[in-house]
C-alpha cells in the first residue's frame, strides 16, 4: 500500500488556474440588487435621529427596526447587535444597509444620509475588564517568596490583519418561505444558527452555501455571521436577491483582526539560577464586543509556558473592552501573542542569568509523562529533541549564531520551539460543538462525503477524497466533495482550530471503515459517525484544570535575518522548519501550509503594521498595510517528522495554525542577535530597531 | 456613453458604455469573465491582472477609454493556450495554488514575465511577481513553479 502522504494533485487546481472556479461575488441572478452598509463615524455615542433622503423607486433602507427576530449575533458571547439600535460603540459599526440595483445610486444615497449623535467619551485604554482567567500550577506563591531572584519583562504584540486576498461577502435570496446564503465562509452553521436567531425562523427555513472561499485565516470564522445575518434580514424583508460584498477598504476598517495584547512575565529563579516558576499577566483588547475574545484569552493562557515544563505557575488574564473595532479569530488565536512572550522570555532570563540560552532552555523542554501548564497530561511521544537538532543541523545553527553574535554583521539568527493545542480548547468538542459526519454512497458506487469543512485552500477537499479513497480502496474521483450546504450536510463543527483533519477526518476515516464494512454494490448505503471524547480526556473548565486538549503538534522555526545598518530594514536570509504533526495527509499539501504559515508568522513579527488613533484604523488598503510579496519572503525548508497519533487518521494531528504560531518568536530573536538588544515588542519595525539601538537593553 | 472597439481573447468586441468605467467591471459585468478577480480595487494585489498588447495591466486601474483599439486577453483566453498547459501543470506539481483567489492574476504575471525573459533567475522572477499578493503560499511554491514552467516550456516562450 503507497504511503498515504505520497502527495497527489489538488483536486481543484484547474479550476482555481484557469479562473473557472466561483467566489461568491461570481455567482449573479436574475433581479439581483445590491446593497452597501452606512457605518458610524463616531467611536461613541447615542444615535440621536437618522435623516434618510428620499429614496428613489426600488431603493430601501434596513435596519434593526426590520430584525424579525433578535438583534444580536449568535457568537459565543453574544454582544454584537445586527444593526445598531441607539448607540454606537466603535468607528465603523454597521447601522444600516441601502439597497438598492445600482452601485452608484447607492453611493450616493450613503452619502446624503445624515446620523446625528450625541456623542459620548470613548474609552480607548485597557481598564475594563470584561473577562478576568485565573489559574495556578503547583505553588507560584511560595516559590516566588523563596526566590533569590525575581525577573521580570513587559511584552507587547500588535494588531494583525488577515489579509485573505477575496473580501468578505454573501449574496442572499428568497427559496420560497426560506432564506439562503452564499458566502465566503469558514463555518456554514455558525452562519446558519446566527441567522436562525436573526429572524427567528425554525431551523430549515434558513440554507446557507459555501462558495469558493479566496482565503480565511479565521478572518471569515465569526465575522461573516454579522454580514450574513444583516443580508438574511434585507432579503427578508425585500424578498429578491441581493449581493453585499466588502471592498477592501471597507473589510479592513470593519472586520475582526488579531486582538492586540500586553503580557507580563515574571520568573522565580533559585540560587542555583534554576528557573522554579512563572507568573504570566495577560491582557488582549477585545475592541468593542466580546464575541469570541474570551476563548482567544483562554488559549493564550493555557500557552504561557509555551514548549517547557514549569512546575510552578500563575496565570492571570483579561480580556478589555475598548471603542475599537471588535477583534477576533486569526490562525493561532491567542498562542502567537503568548508564544512571542514565553520564547522571548526564556531567551531573556538566561541572558540575565548569563547563561547559554539555549542549553538554559533545553533543561526545561517538556517530555512525553510531564504534567501541562494546566496539570493535564503530555501523553504523547515528544520527540522536540531530534526535531531541534534536525533544524540545527540545516540552518548551521551553531556556526551562525556565534559568528553573528560577535561580528557586528547585523546578520541575526533566531529559533523558537512551541506546540499548538490541537482542535477546541478544553470541552469544547464536547459540550459544544457535537460533531456529526456522513457518507453517502450512491448506486453507481459513488461515495459523497457530507461535512460542513470548508476547503479555503488548505487542501481538505483533497485530502478528506484521499482518506476515504484509500479506506474503501476507490479511485479519488468516485469520491465527491461538493462546497457545504447545509441542506445536504450535517454539522461537522465549524473550519478552525486545526480540528479539521484530526477530528472531522478521523470521524469520516471511521465512517468509511463502516461503510467499508456494510458495503453492498449498487445500493444505496448511508453511514454516520458522531464525535465522543476519550474517556481519560477530562477538563474542568472553571479551574482551568486538566486536558485542554486531546493532543499537541510540535514545532521548531529558525530564522535568519539580516538588519540594514542604515535604514534599520530586515531581510530575511532563511527560513527552516521542522514540524511534528502526526503524520502528514498529503506531504505537499502540509509543505504548503508550513510555507504559508510561517510567512505569516514572520510577518507579524517584523512587517505588518495596523494602528489604531483615536479609533479609528489608519491603515485601510494593500497600499498602506504591508502584507510580504515574492520580493520579502526568504528561502524555506521545512521538514515534517512522522510521529503518528494514535486517535488522528492515519495519526494525524493539527497543521494550519502550528505552521504561523513560531514565526514571530523566530523572527524576533534572530533581530535581537543581529542588533544585541532585547527585543519586547511586535512588529519589530525599523523605528523600533533604531530605538532599541539607541536605548534597549543588551 | 461611448463606443469602445477591442480585441477580447482574440475576437473583435463593441461595446457601448461609460467609457469612465474601470476595465475590470466591465470584463465581470458585460463579459462576464470572473476569473478576472477583484482583491483590493487599488492596483495592489494584482488578482485583476490582465494582459493588455501583452504587457500586464491591473484592470481595476485602467478606464474603459483607455483600451480602445488594443488587444486584452484574460485568464479565460490565456486558459486555451499551450503556455496555459504548462504553467496550469507546473503549479499543480509543485504545489502553487491554494486558495485560488490570487491563482489567475499570478498566471497572467508568470504568463507576462515568460513571455519577456523565458529563462528568469529566481530573482528576477520575485521581481516579476511581487505585484501580485498572495497570502496563503508564502510564494516559494509560485517562484518554483515558474521555475518548473520555464524548463519545461523550454521554446514555448
Amino acid at each position: 500500500m503507497k504511503d498515504i502522504s505520497v502527495s497527489i494533485p489538488k483536486v481543484d487546481n484547474l479550476e482555481k488556474t484557469s479562473g473557472s472556479a466561483l467566489y461568491v461575488n461570481d455567482y449573479d441572478m436574475e433581479g439581483m440588487l445590491y446593497a452597501k452598509t452606512l457605518r458610524s463615524t463616531i467611536s461613541k455615542g447615542k444615535i440621536k435621529e437618522i435623516e434618510i433622503p428620499y429614496l428613489p423607486f426600488g431603493y430601501e433602507i434596513v435596519d434593526y427596526k426590520d430584525v424579525p427576530g433578535q438583534n444580536i449575533v449568535k457568537v459565543i458571547f453574544d454582544d454584537m447587535p445586527v444593526f445598531a439600535k441607539n448607540e454606537v460603540t466603535y468607528k465603523g459599526e454597521p447601522i444600516l444597509l441601502i439597497v438598492g440595483e445600482d452601485k452608484v445610486v447607492i453611493d450616493e444615497i450613503l452619502k446624503q444620509i445624515k446620523v446625528i449623535y450625541i456623542e459620548e467619551t470613548p474609552t480607548y485604554e485597557w481598564k475594563n475588564s470584561c473577562c478576568h482567567y485565573h489559574f495556578t500550577k503547583g505553588n507560584p506563591i511560595s516559590v516566588f517568596n523563596m526566590a533569590s531572584r525575581v525577573i521580570t519583562y513587559d511584552y507587547e504584540t500588535g494588531y494583525q490583519e488577515q489579509a485573505y486576498i477575496e473580501p468578505q461577502g454573501f449574496l442572499g435570496y428568497p427559496e420560497g418561505k426560506k432564506i439562503t446564503l452564499i458566502g465566503s465562509i469558514q463555518c456554514p452553521y455558525y452562519v446558519k444558527n446566527a441567522v436562525i436567531m436573526a429572524l427567528g425562523v425554525p431551523f430549515d427555513e434558513v440554507r446557507i452555501i459555501q462558495a469558493s472561499v479566496g482565503g480565511a485565516f479565521g478572518g471569515k470564522e465569526e465575522f461573516p455571521s454579522l454580514i450574513g445575518c444583516q443580508l438574511a434580514v434585507a432579503v427578508a424583508k425585500i424578498q429578491k436577491p441581493i449581493k453585499l460584498i466588502y471592498e477592501r477598504e471597507e473589510d479592513m476598517i470593519s472586520s475582526t483582526k488579531r486582538h492586540p495584547s500586553k503580557i507580563t512575565m515574571s520568573a522565580a529563579i533559585n540560587d542555583k539560577k534554576e528557573l522554579i516558576g512563572i507568573k504570566a499577566k495577560v491582557g488582549i483588547d477585545a475592541g468593542a464586543t466580546i464575541g469570541l475574545s474570551g476563548v482567544v484569552l483562554s488559549r493564550a493562557l493555557i500557552a504561557s509556558t509555551g514548549a517547557y515544563t514549569i512546575p510552578n505557575l500563575e496565570v492571570n488574564g483579561d480580556v478589555y473592552l475598548t471603542n475599537t473595532v471588535p477583534n477576533g479569530a486569526f490562525r493561532g488565536f491567542g498562542a502567537p501573542q503568548m508564544l512571542f512572550a514565553i520564547e522571548m522570555f526564556m531567551e531573556h532570563i538566561a541572558k540575565d542569568l548569563s547563561e547559554d540560552p539555549f542549553l538554559y532552555r533545553l533543561k526545561y523542554l517538556a517530555k512525553q509523562g510531564d504534567p501541562t501548564s494546566t496539570n493535564g497530561l503530555f501523553r504523547d511521544p515528544i520527540i522536540m529533541k531530534q526535531m531541534i537538532e534536525k533544524a540545527m543541523v540545516v540552518s548551521d545553527y551553531s556556526k551562525k549564531i556565534k559568528e553573528f553574535s560577535t561580528d557586528n554583521s547585523f546578520r541575526g539568527i533566531g529559533m523558537s520551539w512551541f506546540l499548538h493545542g490541537c482542535g477546541f480548547t478544553g470541552s469544547g468538542e464536547s459540550t459544544h460543538i457535537h460533531a456529526k459526519v456522513k457518507l453517502r454512497k450512491d448506486k453507481q458506487n459513488k461515495v459523497h462525503i457530507l461535512i460542513a469543512a470548508v476547503d479555503m485552500g488548505q487542501g481538505v477537499k483533497t485530502t478528506m477524497r484521499k482518506v476515504v479513497s484509500d479506506i474503501l480502496n476507490l479511485p479519488i474521483d468516485q469520491v465527491i466533495y461538493n462546497n457545504p450546504d447545509t441542506d445536504f450536510v450535517p454539522d461537522s463543527g465549524p473550519t478552525v482550530a486545526s480540528r479539521t483533519m484530526m477530528i472531522v477526518g478521523g470521524l469520516v476515516a471511521r465512517c468509511a471503515l463502516q461503510l467499508k464494512e456494510k458495503w453492498i454494490d449498487l445500493e444505496e448505503i448511508i453511514c454516520e459517525e458522531n464525535y465522543s471524547q476519550p474517556d481519560y480526556i477530562k477538563w474542568d473548565e472553571s479551574t482551568f484544570t486538566g486536558d485542554a486538549y486531546p493532543a499537541y503538534s510540535w514545532g521548531v522555526n529558525v530564522v535568519e535575518v539580516k538588519v540594514n545598518k542604515a535604514t534599520y530594514m530586515t531581510d530575511i536570509a532563511g527560513v527552516w522548519s521542522v514540524y511534528d504533526l502526526g503524520k502528514a495527509i498529503d506531504e505537499r499539501i502540509v509543505l504548503g501550509q508550513a510555507d504559508g504559515g510561517i510567512a505569516q508568522g514572520i510577518a507579524y513579527g517584523y512587517l505588518e503594521v495596523m494602528e489604531v488613533k483615536n479609533g479609528k484604523i489608519m491603515q485601510k488598503n494593500f497600499t498602506d498595510y504591508m502584507i510580504p510579496t515574492a520580493s520579502d519572503v526568504g528561502q524555506m525548508e521545512t521538514y515534517i517528522m512522522d510521529n503518528p497519533y494514535p486517535l488522528g487518521p492515519y495519526g494525524a494531528k493539527g497543521v494550519g495554525e502550528l505552521t504561523l504560531v513560531g514565526g514571530a518568536p523566530a523572527v524576533a530573536k534572530a533581530i535581537e542577535n543581529a542588533i544585541n538588544r532585547k527585543v519586547l515588542k511586535i512588529p519589530a519595525t525599523p523605528e523600533l530597531i533604531m530605538e532599541l539601538i539607541e536605548n534597549g537593553k543588551h | 456613453m461611448a463606443n469602445i472597439n477591442f480585441k477580447l481573447n482574440g475576437e473583435f468586441v463593441s461595446i457601448e458604455a461609460n467609457p469612465g468605467q474601470r476595465l475590470l467591471d466591465v470584463l465581470r459585468n458585460e463579459f462576464k469573465l470572473t476569473g478576472v478577480k477583484e482583491g483590493c480595487g487599488e492596483g495592489e494585489c494584482g488578482a485583476c491582472a490582465v494582459l493588455i498588447n501583452n504587457e500586464i495591466v491591473n484592470s481595476c486601474s485602467i478606464p474603459l477609454a483607455n483600451i480602445d483599439g488594443s488587444e486584452i486577453i484574460t485568464i479565460e483566453g490565456f486558459s486555451k493556450t499551450k503556455q496555459f498547459e504548462v504553467l496550469q501543470h507546473s503549479f499543480e506539481e509543485e504545489g502553487a495554488v491554494q486558495c485560488g483567489f490570487c491563482t489567475p492574476g499570478m498566471i497572467i504575471a508568470s504568463e507576462s514575465l515568460l513571455h519577456k525573459n523565458p529563462h528568469p533567475t529566481t530573482e528576477e522572477i520575485k521581481i516579476g511577481l511581487s505585484g501580485n499578493l498572495c497570502r496563503c503560499t508564502g510564494y516559494n511554491m509560485i517562484i518554483k513553479a515558474v521555475q518548473k514552467a520555464s524548463k519545461d516550456g523550454d521554446g514555448l516562450w
